[in-house]
């Protein structure tokens, strides 16, 4: 039998950024708080120290600070004809598991993304017309502009000390920015991160073909920076142990080094680690969510959480296998196209091209997460799509991000891949070669999404999340697109020899690409075609809250946590609205 | 970079919010402090540990030679530096699969076990440990089969002949028992890599020859000096997880080693 508690205000179901982000600005407003996260407590001191944290196979190889699949994983197929396996092993995306969640190791890429990008379904149709949206996709607007979430990004890179170089202030395009970003309110907090030699090249590179290269922006903070919380983070040493590694010296923007102390400090919120969510419990008319059920990792006990609202706040997978499991909102049928959770899966398409030189040297240890050099000339709408034969784009970008020998070994094509021939090419070129990457949005597609699987159980008996997931005709023809592009930039900087990576022919979960799952919650304006409106709201459920990349409709160029953070904070509004005035807010 | 521009650099970039682990205990509830003082790094130390006899946890004595020709066909000895076998890739691969990785820790091996495609990887019900147990077993037979002798008894070329059968799929092991040949193959190639490539702690990597290998300096130092120093080598002595916990290499304020200049080899 589950011990009730007592009830409080709000329960947030996952303390990573976006449950980092209500924490604080909940209980800063005096609500009653309890965060409860499956994984352990974690912070800058013990757990990320030096010596220990620099150890590229216990971090990053074997996943120390990521989700234990043992206790749950999803199950994967590329369509529907397929039988889902079991993810067995992390691979094609790292989700985080312990207090920061994958804010603790991730890279600190942090975009704004592109007024269009919200209104993706009315500006192609204005642009192109109807003939644009692949047959099969399931494009639509986010119900939200970029206007509405402008002082929501500012919010977060402030919160962060966001490194970079404004390129719109208030409608007017900045020398040395990114001139094709949305206008915003004022410069970021802080300036932007060093040149790497390889930056360097495909600046040099970008611009004599005419594109217009800007320092990518970057939650590795610049100089030690107090945040208007007054949390103060230290400044980056380019150490080059970023993504899939905790910072030890609280230069990455993560919960701990923001939010959290913040949360922590106004007694308010209280935090339960070891704390496995298997439900959230209706009342029964099923209109109104009464408490969160989980397990005591520790002790095996089960509790039931009172709240007045529930947030999910943990990874995109897992916000929809709980709304699944716990049958709020009505799930989604691919063969009538009916119903709304998980609906609209998506992921991101990569490209890119390794360059290999006889005469440079790139010290490639030497790197942060988000350091890079970027253009946006390809990305979103930003070129003319007419003719051909896709919509939307991607970021490109020449990334410095610390290369940790066993994942970073490239050789030039046509080596074997062990023996003498093989090892001479490891030490000749490790410090020879740089890529640069396009980072493609992908779409949804009616074929594309996620359901509950009807055999493999989690250690709980809980039916795990069924990913049905694959590239669509606009990824792989954006990819096409993409390589010529990348090979242009390529033949500019000049390399002995160079080797271009396509997107495969299906999507496979087995080589890492990006942590960027997106979907299967997604906010709009209409019910019929999402599961939460603009304010994340849940339409059935009015005080759940589904806060995260879940809410995505389809998936951008960028990396995510810009705009997952901004939502973060503007989600957070909205629940203090509900709280003052229970109902929807739409 | 002389040592007192050093600190100057990175004395810039102190200051940030944590709290000594003594003083994160009594504030329970409340792990941060905002506007903490600048950190103190970790003020106790463990020492590094001193030698100690090695020995095989989990290969039987014939998995053990088995392993140890492979590794050295895979990372061969020669001019550049040691193969695999003196890097401790063996070792290595024993300590590995005696712990957590070895076992499948973390990864989901509920059933059912069924067909699958290549995009839905890894799907066989076999620990990391019971791929080698198995893998090397049917290896062995076919080289008893093939050649009327076990693996390690292979000359050089025949035992490279084996190990590019297994890689491209030609040898069935399956058949004699064992794993799918690529299956078995990319695991053992995966492993030695990391072996080679991975921290000294882990038994691997001796004398840090893969790190020197490639010009890799282990443990990092501040680098925010150098990164701009376009097309400029930055040679040094690795240092490793022991180096520090062990006291033998200078440390600046946040506890990143001081990287001395390589010393002059052979």
């Amino acid at each position: 039998m589950a011990k009730r508690l007592k009830p409080v205000d709000v329960v947030l179901v996952g303390v990573g950024w976006t449950g980092g982000i209500l924490a604080k600005e909940l209980a800063q407003a005096g609500y009653r708080v309890v965060g409860l996260e499956r994984g352990h407590y974690r912070d800058t001191i013990p757990d990320f120290q030096l010596p220990w944290i620099h150890d590229e196979l216990r971090y990053a190889v074997r996943y120390e600070l990521m989700q234990d699949l043992s206790r749950e994983t999803i199950t994967f197929r590329n369509n529907r004809n397929q039988t889902a396996r079991p993810m067995r092993v992390l691979g094609s995306f790292l989700p985080g598991e312990g207090l920061g969640g994958a804010g603790v190791h991730w890279n600190g890429v942090t975009w704004r993304f592109l007024p269009y990008d919200f209104e993706m379904r009315t500006k192609t149709l204005e642009r192109y017309g109807p003939s644009a949206i692949p047959e099969g996709s399931t494009i639509q607007d986010w119900g939200i502009t970029y206007e509405e979430l402008e002082p929501y990004y500012d919010k977060f890179e402030y919160t962060c000390g966001i490194a970079g170089k404004a390129g719109n202030l208030k409608g007017v395009i900045q020398p040395g920015g990114n001139p094709f970003e949305g206008p915003r309110n004022r410069e970021y907090p802080n300036p932007p991160m060093k040149t790497s030699y390889a930056g360097h090249l495909f600046r040099q590179a970008a611009q004599e073909l005419g594109y217009h290269p800007f320092p990518q922006p970057s939650a590795n903070v610049t100089q030690p920076y107090t945040n208007p919380d007054g949390v103060q983070l230290g400044a980056c040493v380019y150490c080059g142990y970023c993504e899939r590694f905790g910072c030890e010296v609280n230069a990455k923007a993560s919960p701990q080094t923001t939010v959290l102390p913040v949360a922590f400090r106004t007694g308010n919120f209280e935090l339960r680690t070891e704390a496995y969510v298997t439900r959230i419990n209706l009342s029964p008319d099923k209109r109104q969510a009464v408490s969160v059920s989980y397990v005591d990792l520790k002790t095996g006990e089960e509790y039931e959480q009172p709240a007045e609202v529930i947030c999910l706040t943990s990874y995109v997978l897992n916000n929809v296998r709980l709304l699944l499991l716990s049958g709020i909102g009505k799930p989604y049928d691919p063969v009538t196209g009916q119903g709304v959770v998980g609906r609209n899966y998506a992921y991101q398409a990569f490209t890119s091209v390794v360059l290999f030189f006889e005469d440079k040297v790139f010290n490639p240890f030497m790197g942060a997460g988000a350091l890079g050099v970027s253009i946006d000339d390809f990305n979103g709408d930003n070129f003319d799509h007419g003719g051909l034969g896709f919509i939307g784009g991607g970021n490109i970008a020449c990334s410095t991000t610390g290369a940790r020998p066993i994942q970073s070994l490239r050789v030039p094509p046509g080596t074997p891949r062990w023996g003498a021939e093989w090892k001479k090419a490891v030490a000749r070129y490790y410090q020879r070669n740089f890529s640069i990457s396009f980072q493609g949005g992908v779409l949804p597609y009616r074929t594309n999404y996620l359901d509950l699987d009807p055999t493999y159980k989690d250690a709980f008996g809980l039916p795990l999340l069924r990913m049905t997931f694959d590239w669509g005709p606009n990824e792989h023809r954006a990819s096409q697109f993409a390589a010529q592009v990348l090979e242009r930039i390529a033949r500019a900087i000049g390399p002995k020899t160079y080797v271009i990576n396509r997107l495969s022919e299906h999507y496979s979960i087995v080589p890492y690409q990006s942590t960027h799952n997106t979907g299967g919650a997604v906010m709009g304006s209409d019910p019929s075609t999402s599961v939460v409106n603009k304010y994340l709201q849940s339409w059935d459920v009015p005080n759940v809250f589904v806060v995260g990349a879940s809410a995505f409709p389809q998936n951008a160029g960028y990396n995510p946590t810009g705009t997952v953070g901004a939502l973060a904070f503007w989600a957070a509004d909205a629940v203090k609205r509900y709280l003052q005035r229970p109902g929807p807010l739409v | 970079m002389n040592r007192r521009r050093f600190f100057k650099l990175v004395g810039a970039a102190a200051g940030f919010t944590v709290l000594t682990p003594g003083a994160q205990a009594q504030a329970k509830g409340h792990p941060h402090e905002v506007q903490a003082a600048p950190a103190q790094v970790s003020p106790q130390k463990p020492q590094a540990l001193p030698v100690r006899p090695e020995a095989y946890n989990f290969f039987s004595p014939e998995e053990a030679a088995f392993v140890e020709a492979a590794v050295d066909r895979l990372i061969p000895a020669d001019e550049l530096g040691p193969g695999g076998r003196e890097a401790g890739c063996a070792y290595f691969i024993d300590q590995q699969l005696a712990g957590a990785y070895g076992a499948a820790a973390k990864w989901y091996m509920g059933g059912p076990w069924g067909e699958s495609t290549p995009q839905q990887g890894y799907q066989l019900p076999l620990t990391p440990r019971e791929v080698y147990r198995t893998g090397i077993a049917a290896v062995n037979r076919y080289c008893q089969l093939t050649y009327g002798h076990s693996f390690a008894q292979l000359n050089p070329e025949q035992q490279d002949e084996v190990l590019r059968g297994l890689e491209a799929g030609r040898i069935d092991l399956v058949s004699l028992g064992g794993p799918p040949a690529q299956t078995f193959f990319n695991m053992l190639l995966g492993n030695t890599v990391e072996g080679y490539f991975s921290d000294p702690v882990y038994g691997g990597n001796r004398n840090k020859v893969g790190w020197r290998l490639v010009g890799f300096p282990g443990v990092a130092a501040a680098y925010v000096s150098f990164i701009e120093n376009f097309n400029q080598p930055y040679e040094v002595e690795p240092v490793g997880i022991a180096d520090v916990a062990g006291g033998v290499v200078d440390l600046d304020e946040h506890g990143h080693p001081i990287h001395r200049p390589l010393a002059k080899r052979r």
